[in-house]
């Protein structure tokens, strides 16, 4: 299991181009009707590849959320196509889309959105519980978990009694706990002072991507743009260029 | 699911608290309620319930309920011992008398007279004396709530306890002198009156004089007698109305129900409760689901289905339905011990228990449904809203 306890080396991270995570085309989504639409993505395309990490960067009501909200399969686009590991959202009931985002899809949200009234292992344990896992059993994988995070000696705590940066941990361990391929991570360092939110990428960048899973950033923050891999720059709904960052990848 | 649909639900204190008051509150209101009212209805027919030797009683066609009494001319007792079926028939004489007290208050009192010769339809359960000791000159046997309450003597001394009036104590009964000579339990009547036995010929002479005084005939019938059919009979050869204990008890409490405004009150507190229980809970489990739309929203998007999070809503809504009703009856059967044997009528059938069960998850239904709703249609999309 990878870890970031210090003196620990992190894994070796491999993107594999061979295959596809997520493969976008040509998706457009618009709010609103008649003189109140809203174009919030005009024809998107873009592919994340296993075990990258890809940051979406541009100005407020740019798109980002929207793009990764479908990329999750929490919204609908109007148009384009959508594929998250060879499945089309498109082409699944409701529940089956619930089911599947429940097996394949960790989230990290800005504002945490930890359950107040849970411990923090109770709260890593949820997607394991939704999964069907019994309680005693999901309870102490969260707390190795939590361990892998650092946080191994808060696991009873609520999130009121944790810091802004362990809370986004807590969120951190309960995105990995159930061994999502794909994270998606809205602002994560946002709410968080520089030296927090870098550690926080730093747990998210050695924990989240080193088993190849993906991870998809949207960010403002450009202190964290070294963590990516590739960074695409969005701007009225459109991607208007996608950046590498050479120094941390190795071709598989 | 279920644990962390409970420790939502158990964790947000003050809403939990507000959800639980309310229920218990409309809980104990409504149980409370019914049951004084059925309380008050099985007072109305107390008199039938003790008097239960008797098959069937006779009266006047006219009589619309217990205390409602058209007295008959003493020969119609002699027509329904001619009627097939009887086994036998006394007389009852029932009336509402005054009693001078040794204060010399006076106070009413329902004087029940027995067939002299065989005392039947008197208390079942004596205090002091013996029921044959309504034999003796001027005996009457009083009900213990009245000998130690309306009936009691005054204090000794001013400020002091009332004395209640024993065996030998007299009273004055429209002129003529009554001796106490025992004391006995009788279920409470609706007047709440003091009930004195008597003899039938003492009570005709303690009554005002009138022609008519026989206020019922109790009658018995003879083994295998279909009660229904004899009460046919009676009607046919004699003209008197004629009800099985059942029938009269029923008669008794329809005429309640029909001319007096006690069911609508009562009905108003149920409404009341009812009403109540959905404002505070209903509004309140309703609050408690919006504050924690997020974490619904949160939870739909890392993969609860929409009949897991339903499943979660109604078990929240069935622990704290659960818990207000329970909470709620408790407290309404402890009241109903505390005011036991006093004026208070409380009377708590399984009936009741089950209709404030059904009124309780009407209210956790109905709040979860509006809760239910909310939920359904959310987007889990709101995830990443700020």
């Amino acid at each position: 299991m990878v870890t970031t306890e210090k003196g620990k080396q992190p894994c070796d991270k491999v993107i594999d181009y061979s295959s596809v995570a997520v493969y976008c085309s040509g998706i457009t989504k618009t709010y609103g009707s008649g003189h109140e639409v809203v174009h919030a993505l005009n024809g998107i395309s873009l592919e994340i590849y296993p075990g990258e990490l890809m940051m979406l960067v541009g100005p407020s009501g740019c798109g980002k959320t929207t793009l990764i909200s479908i990329m999750a399969g929490i919204l609908d686009q109007d148009d384009g196509e959508c594929l998250v590991f060879g499945h089309n959202y498109r082409q699944m009931r409701e529940v089956e889309k619930t089911r599947y985002r429940g097996d394949t899809i960790g989230f990290v949200f800005q504002a945490y959105n930890l359950i107040p009234t849970l411990t923090a292992a109770e709260n890593v344990a949820v997607p394991l519980l939704i999964r069907g896992m019994k309680r005693k059993e999901a309870i102490e994988k969260a707390r190795e978990t939590l361990n892998n995070v650092g946080l191994a000696d808060r696991a009873k705590a609520l999130p009121a009694d944790l810091s802004g940066g362990q809370q986004q941990r807590v969120a951190i361990a309960r995105s990995l706990v159930h061994d999502p391929k794909l994270i998606v991570c809205d602002e994560p360092t946002s709410a968080l002072d520089h030296e927090t939110g870098y550690k926080v990428m730093e747990l998210l960048g050695f924990v989240a991507v080193c088993s190849g899973r993906s991870l998809v950033i949207v960010t403002h923050d450009a202190r964290i743009f070294s963590f990516a891999d590739r960074i695409a720059r969005m701007d009225d709904g459109k991607i208007i260029g996608v950046a590498n960052s050479p120094d941390k990848l190795t071709k598989k | 699911m279920n644990f962390v649909a409970i420790k939502m639900l158990v964790g947000d204190r003050a809403k939990y608290l507000g959800i639980l008051i309310g229920l218990t509150f409309s809980s104990f209101l409504i149980t409370e309620q019914m049951a004084i009212f059925t309380g008050l209805m099985t007072r109305t027919f107390g008199f039938i319930t003790d008097t239960s030797i008797a098959d069937v009683w006779v009266m006047d066609p006219k009589v619309q309920f217990v205390d409602d009494i058209k007295p008959m001319q003493d020969t119609q007792l002699y027509r329904i011992r001619g009627v097939d079926g009887v086994e036998w028939a006394v007389p009852l004489y029932k009336g509402l008398l005054k009693a001078k007290l040794e204060s010399g208050t006076f106070q009413t009192v329902n004087m029940i007279g027995l067939d002299d010769a065989t005392l039947i339809g008197g208390p079942s359960k004596m205090i002091q004396g013996k029921l044959e000791d309504l034999r003796q000159s001027e005996g009457v046997i009083v009900d213990i709530v009245g000998a130690t309450g309306k009936l009691a003597k005054p204090p000794l001394s001013p400020g002091g306890e009332r004395i209640p009036i024993n065996i030998g104590d007299t009273l004055e009964i429209n002129d003529h002198r009554a001796t106490v000579v025992g004391t006995c339990v009788v279920t409470r009547t609706f007047q709440s009156q003091p009930v004195v036995y008597t003899t039938y010929s003492r009570a005709t002479i303690f009554a005002p004089r009138e022609r008519k005084l026989l206020s019922f005939i109790l009658v018995k019938a003879k083994q295998n007698e279909d009660i229904h059919a004899l009460t046919r009979r009676i009607r046919k050869v004699t003209g008197l109305a004629a009800y099985s204990r059942d029938e009269f008890k029923q008669l008794t409490v329809n005429y309640f129900m029909k001319y007096t405004g006690i069911p609508v009150n009562f009905g108003i507190a149920v409404l009341l409760g009812f009403v109540v229980g959905i404002a505070i809970a209903g509004q309140t489990f309703y609050n408690f689901t919006l504050d924690n739309l997020r974490h619904f929203g949160t939870l739909k998007a890392m993969g609860t289905t929409n009949a897991k999070l339903l499943g979660m809503i109604i078990l929240q809504a069935m622990i704290v339905g659960g818990i207000g009703y329970g909470i709620g009856v408790g407290a309404a059967t402890l009241f109903g011990y505390m005011v036991k044997g006093t004026e208070l009528a409380f009377r708590l059938p399984w009936q009741i228990l089950a209709i404030t069960g059904l009124a309780m998850a009407f209210i956790c239904i109905l709040s979860a449904v509006i809760s239910i709703r909310k939920v359904m249609k959310l987007e889990p999309a709101i995830v990443f809203k700020t």
